[in-house]
Parts: C-alpha cells; sequence; structure tokens
C-alpha cells in the first residue's frame, strides 16, 4: 500500500553523510562542524542536521546561538550561519526557550522529533547534509537511519579518539552500521596529538595510533587523524571569524584531505 | 514518582493520557487506563534490596568523553583502598560500557547464584556490574531501545547481589533521558546521596552540564559538587601549563559561583590517566606523585564527608 517515498524536503539535498561514533566527547560535533567548513571551503553548499537532543553542541560552535527557526511554506527553515547562506543549519538548541533548559525525554518522543527533523526541514539545495549524532547505538540513531534509508544516504564517517577505551566503543559502533545496513566511509581519527605551544613537543595526549589499527582489523578505510587545535576550539567559542581562521588551523590540512576523500567518493555531474 | 517530560499532566490527574503531551509516551496507555497511579512494584524490591547499600552516588555529565567512567573507576579504587570499605560499581552505560576496560575486567563473566546475578569481584572489597559482562564479543552492539535499556537497569539494582556494601557508585551515560530518569526513579524509595557531576572547561562541555543540573533539580536529586577534569595539560617535556580545552566562559568554577552549587576540584589532564585506563590499572597507584592523583584523593575525601554528613539510613531525604 506504502506510495513510493516523497523526497520532499530532502529533494534537493545530493548526498547525506551521517556522523557516527560509539563513544562520547571524541569530537563528533567539532568533526562535523569543521568538514562543514571544508566542504565550504571546497565551494560546497552544506546542511547540518545535529540530531543530539539532549546535549546540541553545534549551535554554540557555529556562533548560532539564540537564533530561531522560522516556519516557512514548505516547513521549518534553517538557520543560516553565513552571510552567504553556504552553511545552513538545523538543531534542537533552535527550539528550546531556555538554553540551560534540559530536554529530559524518553526515545519516542525523541524519535518523534527525528522524524519530523528529517521530513520537516526546507534544506533546499544542498551538495552536502551532514547528520550529527549523540554517542551510543541506541534510539536517535535507529530513528535517523530509518527515516534516512529512503534518502539513500551515501554513509557514515566514523569518529575515535586513539585510546583503546573510545576504540572499543567504537568497534561496537562498526558493528552496528553493519546491522542497519549503513556503510561506512570511513574511520577519522580525532583529537591525534597536541603542539605544546612553548616547547613545540608533540604529546599524544590520548595516546596515538588506536584509530589507524581499528580501521585496519575492521577492515574500513581510514580517512586521517585530526590533531587537537586549542586555537580552533578557541576560535569557535570565542565567536571569532572562524571561517577566516580555519585555514590556518593545524586542523585544516586533515580536515581538508578529509573532505577531499568525501568528495572522490560522489563523482561530479550526477545531477 | 518520576519527574516526566514537559507538561506531563501527571499519571494521576484527569487528564492523564489524554493531554497534548502524552502523544508518542510510552505510558500513554497506561495512564489512559488509570493504572498509571499505581507505582512500579520493582520500586519497592529495590528499595528492599538497597537496605544493604549505605551510600548511593551516581556520576552524571551532560557530555560525552569528559571522563565520567574515568572518575567513576578512580572514586571506586579510591574509597577500596581502605580494606575496611565495602564498594561497589554500576555501569549503567548500556550502549558504550567503558568500565569493565578501565577495571581491567574485560572478558569477565557474570555469575548466577541461589540470590541474583553476582558481580564481578576486582578485589575482595570492590565488586563491579557493567552490560560489558553480558556480551560474548568486544565487536557487539547493544541496539536497544529505551524501553529495553531501562529493563535492564531494573535488573542490576533489583537482581545483583551486591551483599553488605558501604559506597554504590552508579556510572551514566551522557544526557538527560531513558537510563537516567530509570535510575533516579528505580532508586527514589532507596534515597540517593546525591550525584557528583563532571566537566570540562570548555564552555560546549559547560552548556551540556548546565542542563545536567537543571535535570537535577527536576528529579529533586541532591547534587555533591562538580569536578572539572582535564583542566589544563602539563607538557611532559617543559613541565609548563597549556590549556587545550580552554575555559572561555571561566570554567566550573564560575558555573558553580553562578549556580551555588559546590566545586569539588580540578583535575589536571596527565597523559598517563589515559594509558593507565587503557591497561586498566588504577591511575592512583601507578602515579602517585602526579598533581592528578592529589587532586583526585581530595575530591574523594570531599565526597566521603558529603555522604557521612547525610542522616543516618531510614531517613528518606528525597521525595519530601
Amino acid at each position: 500500500m506504502e506510495a513510493a517515498v516523497e523526497p520532499g524536503n530532502l529533494a534537493g539535498v545530493r548526498h547525506i553523510v551521517l556522523v557516527l561514533s560509539g563513544k562520547g566527547g571524541v569530537g563528533k560535533s567539532t568533526i562535523s562542524t569543521e568538514l562543514a567548513l571544508a566542504l565550504r571551503h571546497a565551494g560546497k553548499k552544506v546542511g547540518i542536521l545535529d540530531v543530539d537532543l539532549c546535549g546540541p553542541s553545534i549551535p554554540r560552535m557555529l556562533r548560532a546561538q539564540g537564533r530561531a527557526v522560522h516556519q516557512g511554506d514548505s516547513g521549518w527553515v534553517p538557520v543560516f550561519v553565513d552571510r552567504e547562506q553556504s552553511i545552513s543549519l538545523m538543531s534542537v538548541g533552535f527550539l528550546l526557550e531556555q538554553p540551560d533548559e534540559a530536554v529530559v525525554w524518553r526515545g519516542p518522543k525523541k524519535n518523534a522529533l527525528i522524524k519530523q527533523f528529517v521530513s520537516d526541514v526546507a534544506w533546499g539545495q544542498l551538495d552536502y547534509l551532514l547528520v550529527d549524532t549523540p554517542p551510543g547505538t541506541s534510539d536517535e540513531h535507529m530513528a535517523v537511519v530509518d527515516a534516512l534509508r529512503p534518502h539513500s544516504p551515501l554513509g557514515a564517517l566514523v569518529v575515535t579518539t586513539p585510546q583503546a577505551v573510545s576504540v572499543g566503543d567504537v568497534r561496537r559502533e562498526l558493528t552496528f552500521c553493519r546491522k542497519v545496513g549503513l556503510r561506512v566511509i570511513g574511520l577519522v581519527e580525532n583529537m591525534s596529538g597536541f603542539v605544546c605551544p612553548h616547547c613545540s613537543e608533540c604529546t599524544n595526549v590520548f595516546s596515538k595510533g588506536g584509530g589507524e589499527e581499528l580501521a585496519r582489523h575492521a577492515g574500513v578505510p581510514f580517512l586521517g587523524s585530526v590533531p587537537l587545535d586549542p586555537e580552533l576550539t578557541r576560535s569557535l567559542e570565542d565567536g571569532r571569524d572562524f571561517i577566516q581562521d580555519f585555514p590556518d588551523s593545524p586542523a585544516f590540512p586533515a580536515l581538508s584531505s578529509i573532505a577531499q576523500k568525501i568528495l572522490s567518493e560522489t563523482p561530479a555531474g550526477l545531477s | 514518582m518520576e519527574e516526566v517530560p514537559h507538561d506531563c499532566p501527571g499519571a494521576d490527574s484527569a487528564q492523564a493520557g489524554r493531554g497534548a503531551s502524552c502523544q508518542g509516551c510510552p505510558n500513554q496507555r497506561l495512564c489512559a487506563s488509570g493504572a498509571g497511579a499505581a507505582a512500579d512494584p520493582a520500586i519497592e524490591e529495590i528499595k528492599e534490596k538497597m537496605k544493604t547499600v549505605k551510600h548511593k552516588i551516581l556520576v552524571l555529565s551532560g557530555k560525552g568523553g569528559v571522563g565520567k567512567s574515568t572518575f567513576s573507576a578512580h572514586l571506586a579504587h579510591g574509597l577500596a583502598e581502605d580494606e575496611n570499605t565495602q564498594v561497589a560499581l554500576l555501569d549503567i552505560d548500556i550502549c558504550g560500557p567503558s568500565i569493565p576496560k578501565i577495571m581491567g575486567l574485560e572478558g569477565e563473566q557474570v555469575h548466577q547464584s541461589g540470590s541474583g546475578w553476582s558481580p564481578v569481584f576486582l578485589e575482595d572489597n570492590l565488586g563491579v556490574m557493567s552490560v560489558g559482562f553480558l556480551l560474548s564479543s568486544p565487536d557487539d552492539a547493544v541496539i536497544w531501545r529505551g524501553p529495553k535499556k531501562n529493563g535492564m537497569i531494573k535488573q542490576f539494582l533489583r537482581d545483583v547481589d551486591w551483599g553488605e556494601v558501604d559506597y554504590l557508585i552508579v556510572d551514566t551515560p551522557p544526557g538527560t533521558s531513558d537510563e537516567h530518569l530509570s535510575v533516579v526513579q528505580y532508586l527514589a524509595a532507596a534515597h540517593i546521596d546525591g550525584a557528583v557531576i563532571i566537566t570540562t572547561p570548555q564552555e560546549v562541555s559547560l552548556q551540556d552540564v548546565r542542563k545536567e543540573i537543571s535535570f537535577c533539580h527536576k528529579v529533586k536529586l541532591p547534587i555533591i559538587g562538580v569536578v572539572e577534569n582535564m583542566s589544563g595539560f602539563i607538557c611532559p617535556k617543559c613541565q609548563k601549563e597549556s590549556q587545550i580545552f580552554p575555559p572561555t566562559t571561566g570554567g566550573a568554577e564560575a558555573m558553580c559561583q553562578d549556580l551555588k552549587i559546590p566545586l569539588l576540584g580540578k583535575v589536571p589532564l596527565d597523559p598517563r590517566i589515559g594509558k593507565s585506563c587503557d591497561k586498566g590499572q588504577s591511575f592512583l597507584v601507578e602515579a602517585p606523585d602526579s598533581p592528578a592523583t592529589v587532586a583526585y584523593r581530595s575530591i574523594i575525601q570531599r565526597i566521603q564527608e558529603f555522604c557521612s554528613q547525610r542522616l543516618p539510613e531510614g531517613e528518606n531525604l528525597v521525595g519530601s
């Protein structure tokens, strides 16, 4: 009885990439943000959908806090973070009256909002839609994968930090991807090293190499290591012009190379 | 009674199960039937079970990866250094259990005894329980929705044979959702001493932690205090400190002042902490001279003091 899926609001979106990790605090939101900046740098139009309902971080990182989502003719109009309107963003953070308010929701309510996020946001024309997820393998993940399945996402980018504790959770996330039939585009190792600003010694704060080893072990592509960059964190937090600052960051080469790999996954000229 | 999400009319109200906010709530049908006013019998059973557990501490944070499990593990290690103190560590991070790895207990199995599941004992006075002990391989993903996770947590509290315990430490996943509501609800009658909230210094983390604090207020969970983790990094080569996660808005200190809750301490980032966790050893023993160990010990002492000031057993402070 089910009719062919209406592409609806995702009709103008060319590629959908999910950013996942079993572990919290490994930098999913940071990587999503940085990747959006890197893709923008390559001249692409990017949307970010933040489905972390209990801890939305992207509005703050992109300095879009306190902005409001408007209702348009075809649905919710996402928030544009730059003047050129090349990055648009949707997050539960825009729907809260108080920024400190806790979203104390059990699964079914979270699922309902995620479905709405997937169907009711008027993204318009996008080259990439990045979907940032909360840690774990539970309600939000199943809901978003189910809702996006008819739109054939390109796959998932799995983020880890180098230590074994994080790698353990990420192994479980890879199992999740396999079980739900989501292709893994590749693994990204975040927070690989920290260069001391005083003596330039590079310390592997969270050890090193775990991501690459895991990728080899699990047979998924390793996309690269992104170093810790306090300057970029500060730039994101201070609300400086991160778009301007971004190319100077030590994280930039790593991110550009990851963006290039994603771009090469998707031969141009399909549309 | 559990504090329910957003505009819940309350299980015993005339609107129960019929309000606009009841849409999509797992209890909608139950509430509409009028049976919602009766409490889950498990709450009473858990209260009975918990009579042998003196102090119950939750370790919370809105944000992931700030060091909840590392802190929980080392709080357990630290308390258990006194061999007369019985410590139990319960990991309710169902989808991402890190405690078995951090405690060096990976691959251990839970045994069934006459009086329930036996925890895995690291020392005679330190028992550990985690969903990680129930998985057959480290690649196993627990892809469970809320109700199934809640069932597991209920079992952990009701069916584990903890024995006589001085401190039960509950390590939680990030967020303010099913696991958190469930553990608070199930332990409501058994009285929780309070919550220790972990954060890192950056605003991105603090904004999630403020949500967690608002959650504690909503469910009337006392807050023991806040621990700022990863505050400052000491370069092993030049010994100079720098900020990896800069406290652009004043860090936990400013937040605690603002919200009038105690700051229990700041733990600097020492690369040896992560290494100890990967190897499953106690960092407190591995690096006794580290400034992080000193900070940990002082925080543990403050938590002990907080617990000892609580009223003796039987006095129910929660649910007033």
